[in-house]
């Protein structure tokens, strides 16, 4: 009686050591390293680490170790902070034009346990310091673009089909068309739902007049929400890696957010400033014939707009553009080769490249305006409510006379500072945002605030656990030393599970994880006190071992379960610190049944099992 | 060890008191109900939007100068507090006009000020912000996770048991997280996201606490052909008595330590959880059984039995 077949038995000795092997690598300290990229247009090679050990030795910083890590990087690691830091000055200053780099840290784990894909948990920014933002998508805006960008094209095939039509206007989200007759209609309606297969086209009579309404269906603005999302998240993704962070982490929240998370970075006024932005660039043909004081009075030539250039100098600019940042592949900041100012050097793809050339060559001698736009979002309070205002800023931040036609790549000048340059070059080439932006969340936690949160977490799992083994102990005796055994096997597969699923700890974490050791030792309980009872009851010590654990099975169940429901919701509804929360309890309740009732059951058999018991120590 | 015979041995008439019991609850609970209508939470950042700044001291600082120092830069109104220690500070300056474009310039322009005036002694350890529309959000989201919550153990317990152990132990849940809250409300401490998440805690652990009852109910039920419903329940409660206690004993253990030594984040939510484990204790007792048998369970609600757990049998 009470005994474990064999498989059981080692069944549960196999979950345990495999479980001590996935949480070991959390012994090991993490170096300062320095993680090392390549630069625009170059690659990390195999004299790589060879040109950086070299400009480390010059330098006299002394290198723990270089390795490659995955997606062509390299991994420099150092014994201090200080030498880091002096590390990355010194590569920065020799090879800043082949390389980027980023501070980072990272666990000095031995080669095995590497090659076996084992690893550390992953710290929470709360626990090892940097920037946490939320951003959220305009989505209204988004639909806007959309619904204007319709407008357009709608117009542009009525003209070129020679359909003539009275006016075009926006009714909402809708667009209107009216209609001279309704055979005209009739033939544009043809027209436009053959071409517009995704737009709701109805036609209809409004006061009179023949009308068609175009509408954007529900599933279409579904889409372009989506797409919008998904633009935002990659560009942002862009501009995230051109700020020189390890590890960012840049990911969706629900229908209209994005969370972006900096480990190790301290100056959110930077990102913020780069994320933030969402701006373009546009190249237009200055109007040199419409006279510029009869638009500063409101009558603008047809055409043309009037614009302002920085300094507050009015301008007209032809309507057309020429090419937009969209069609803009590659930017870089540097200096012009005559004048020595500060420029922008601009690659575009090819459709841009062809439309840029044909305008150049025609207007060789002219002058060229570049149309720096920048949406930005501003949130002020009314009636006690947040009102978000989007405000379309644009400046002309250049105009220059074409002196010969304009290839793939061409720079552009005029610009304040080589800084500004190189920002302006920076948000070329990251691509323009599919909608405006605005950040609703931000956290910085400072590197001594993450230790100082770590050590105190540590020492209070570390002291609870302490009282609760002791407790055990003492009240329980045998029979609680193998509760004590159950509940530090329990704390070894919680951290096993959460590095084997590479789940971010954080300092909630650390409390569910708290509080799972207070509540896990209960299942133990259930069972020692039934055992005490069918003692008391009378029955023999084995045949009350057997029913204890029996009659207590399905109340841990019960109870174990409702907890679970709890973690579940926790993790549906939360966001951030309490679905670290939830996980860690979700992980704690489900180890702690397997290691308080399998795992404590197969200990308590191999004492007592098998033989006739007078007492037991319980 | 006398000390557990005596708690094994032990035949207190619980239910006897169940209705004194029932006026406190009563009158507790409509204290709490009118502190949380009328006096509201001092809800935290996560909740309300605005910045907080966080910062270290080398030597301890008085709160008047910090406070000066704000006065000067236009934050009069700022929340200015003790964070652990006399040389740790935190700062809550309230949501602004035209937030966005203004929070991160607005704790570096406060940074500055306070470091001059502290000639760099001091260090930022941590700056949040958060929009009012997130912190909207995030209360309503708090809201639901709480009643979902509530909606999924109901629908469990009414299945494993019988609809009046199910509306019971809700009523209990529900009384412990009025109460926990309550009290954040009352003596206006801060009630922020850890402590929503301490609080749905509590929903799981006290329901542990009631199950474990109902289920050592159902049993006798089952296994006593005699006594009333209330001698049942009574000796059901005195049954399982001295598992509350241990198990009960060994997560306040761990809690207090984790207020102790956690660190001030932290504070809240061991707090709300050390509330909510005593007041779950209590409502399992009181709250929980009494609305069964105020419901008027009988034996006949539990005989009909189907096999208990029978597909459960199958597993340790």
């Amino acid at each position: 009686m009470n005994r474990y077949p064999l498989w059981k038995n080692l069944l549960i000795l196999g979950v345990i050591l495999a479980g001590l092997l996935l949480a070991w690598p959390n012994l090991y300290s993490q170096d300062p390293s320095i993680e090392i990229t390549a630069a625009r247009g170059h690659e990390i090679s195999e004299a790589s680490p060879g040109e950086i050990k070299a400009a480390l030795e010059n330098a006299k910083v002394p290198l723990k170790g270089i390795e490659s890590l995955e997606g062509g990087k390299l991994l420099a690691r150092f014994d201090t902070p200080g030498e880091q830091l002096r590390a990355q000055e010194a590569i920065e200053r020799t090879l800043s034009e082949r390389y980027r780099t980023a501070l980072t840290q990272s666990a000095d784990l031995p080669g095995w346990m590497r090659r076996l894909g084992l690893n550390q948990m992953s710290l929470g920014l709360d626990l090892r310091g940097g920037i946490h933002v939320v951003i959220d998508v305009d989505m209204e805006a988004a639909l806007e673009q959309a619904v204007e960008r319709y407008s357009g094209d709608l117009r542009t095939l009525l003209r070129e089909d020679k359909i003539r039509y009275l006016t075009l206007t926006r009714d909402g989200a809708d667009i209107l068309i009216r209609f001279e007759d309704a055979a005209t209609r009739d033939a544009g309606e043809k027209k436009l739902k053959r071409e517009f297969r995704e737009l709701d086209i109805q036609p209809s009579e409004e006061s009179g007049a023949f009308v068609l309404r175009a509408a954007l269906p529900e599933t279409e603005q579904q889409k372009i929400k989506d797409f919008a999302l998904q633009q935002n998240i990659t560009t942002l993704r862009n501009r995230v890696n051109a700020l020189g962070v390890a590890e960012p982490s840049i990911a969706r929240q629900g229908d209209r957010r994005i969370v972006v998370e900096l480990p190790g970075a301290q100056d959110p006024g930077r990102l913020k400033e780069i994320l933030g932005a969402t701006a373009t660039l546009e190249y237009r043909l200055v109007d040199t014939e419409g006279s510029v004081a009869d638009a500063v009075a409101g009558r603008p030539p047809v055409g043309s707009k009037l614009y302002y250039e920085r300094n507050g100098t009015p301008i007209l600019l032809k309507r057309r553009v020429i090419v937009t940042g969209d069609q803009i592949i590659d930017a870089s900041a540097g200096f012009d080769s005559q004048s020595g100012s500060p420029a922008v050097f601009v690659s575009l793809d090819g459709q841009g490249a062809r439309r840029m050339r044909d305008v150049t060559t025609e207007n060789v001698g002219k002058p060229m305006a570049v149309v720096f736009i920048e949406n930005r979002t501003t949130t002020q309070m009314v009636d006690g409510k947040p009102v978000k205002t989007t405000r379309k800023v644009e400046e002309v931040i250049s105009v220059a006379t074409i002196r010969e036609p304009f290839g793939r790549r061409f720079q552009t000048t005029g610009l304040d500072s080589s800084t500004e340059a190189h920002d302006t070059a920076l948000l070329l080439r990251s691509g323009a945002l599919a909608a405006p932006i605005e950040i609703v969340e931000e956290r910085t936690i400072g590197p001594s605030l993450g230790q100082d949160n770590i050590d105190q977490g540590l020492a209070s799992v570390m002291l609870g656990l302490g009282l609760v083994l002791l407790f055990m102990a003492v009240y329980y005796r045998v029979f609680g030393l193998v509760a004590n055994l159950a509940l530090v096997v329990n704390l070894v597969l919680t951290i096993a599970v959460l590095s084997m699923l590479q789940a971010t700890l954080t300092l909630p974490g650390i409390a569910g994880i708290v509080l799972t050791i207070g509540m896990a030792v209960d299942a133990n309980v259930l069972i020692y006190e039934r055992i005490r009872e069918e003692i008391r009851n009378g029955n023999s010590p084995q045949a009350s071992i057997h029913a204890g654990f029996d009659k207590a099975f399905s109340t841990i169940v019960d109870a174990n379960v409702t907890t679970l429901i709890a973690a579940v919701v926790l993790f549906s509804f939360g966001t951030g610190p309490i679905k670290g929360f939830a996980v860690t309890l979700f992980i704690g309740i489900i180890t702690s049944m397997f290691t308080a009732i399998l795992g404590s059951r197969a200990l308590i058999n191999l004492i007592y099992g098998g033989r006739r018991l007078n007492k037991l120590a319980i | 060890m006398t000390q557990k015979r005596t708690i094994n041995e032990l035949n207190i008439d619980f239910m006897r008191r169940r209705k004194p019991a029932a006026w406190l609850s009563g009158v507790v609970l409509l204290v709490c109900l009118l502190s949380i209508v009328f006096r509201g939470f001092d809800f935290g950042l996560d909740f309300t939007g605005g910045t907080v700044i966080e910062l270290g001291y080398a030597q301890p600082i008085e709160l008047s100068e910090v406070r000066a120092v704000l006065e000067t830069q236009g934050h009069g109104g700022a929340t200015i507090q003790y964070f652990g220690s006399r040389t740790d500070i935190l700062i809550r300056l309230a949501p602004q006009d035209g937030v966005e474009e203004d929070s991160a310039k607005l704790s570096d322009r406060v940074f500055q000020a306070l470091s001059q005036a502290a000639q760099g002694q001091v260090e930022l350890r941590r700056v949040e912000f958060v929009g009012p529309q997130v912190g909207e959000e995030l209360r309503e989201q708090g809201g639901l996770a709480v009643l979902f919550a509530l909606i999924g153990i109901l629908i469990y317990v009414a299945l494993r048991f019988e609809w009046r152990f199910a509306v019971g132990a809700v009523v209990a849940l529900i009384h412990d997280v009025l109460f926990t809250v309550g009290i954040f409300s009352l003596f206006q401490i801060q009630f922020d996201l850890t402590v929503l998440a301490a609080v749905l805690a509590v929903i799981g652990y006290s329901l542990n606490d009631t199950i474990v009852i109902f289920d050592r109910v159902r049993e006798n039920f089952r296994r006593m052909r005699k006594g009333t419903v209330i001698g049942i329940m009574n000796r059901s409660i005195n049954e399982t008595l001295s598992r509350t206690i241990v198990t009960s004993g060994t997560t306040l253990l761990v809690l207090v330590a984790l207020y102790v030594l956690g660190g001030e984040t932290i504070n809240g939510f061991a707090l709300a959880l050390i509330i909510g484990i005593l007041v779950g204790t209590y409502s399992t007792i009181y709250v929980a059984t009494a609305i069964v048998v105020w419901l008027g369970l009988s034996r006949d609600d539990l005989l009909p039995v189907k096999k208990e757990g029978a597909e459960l049998d199958l597993l340790p």
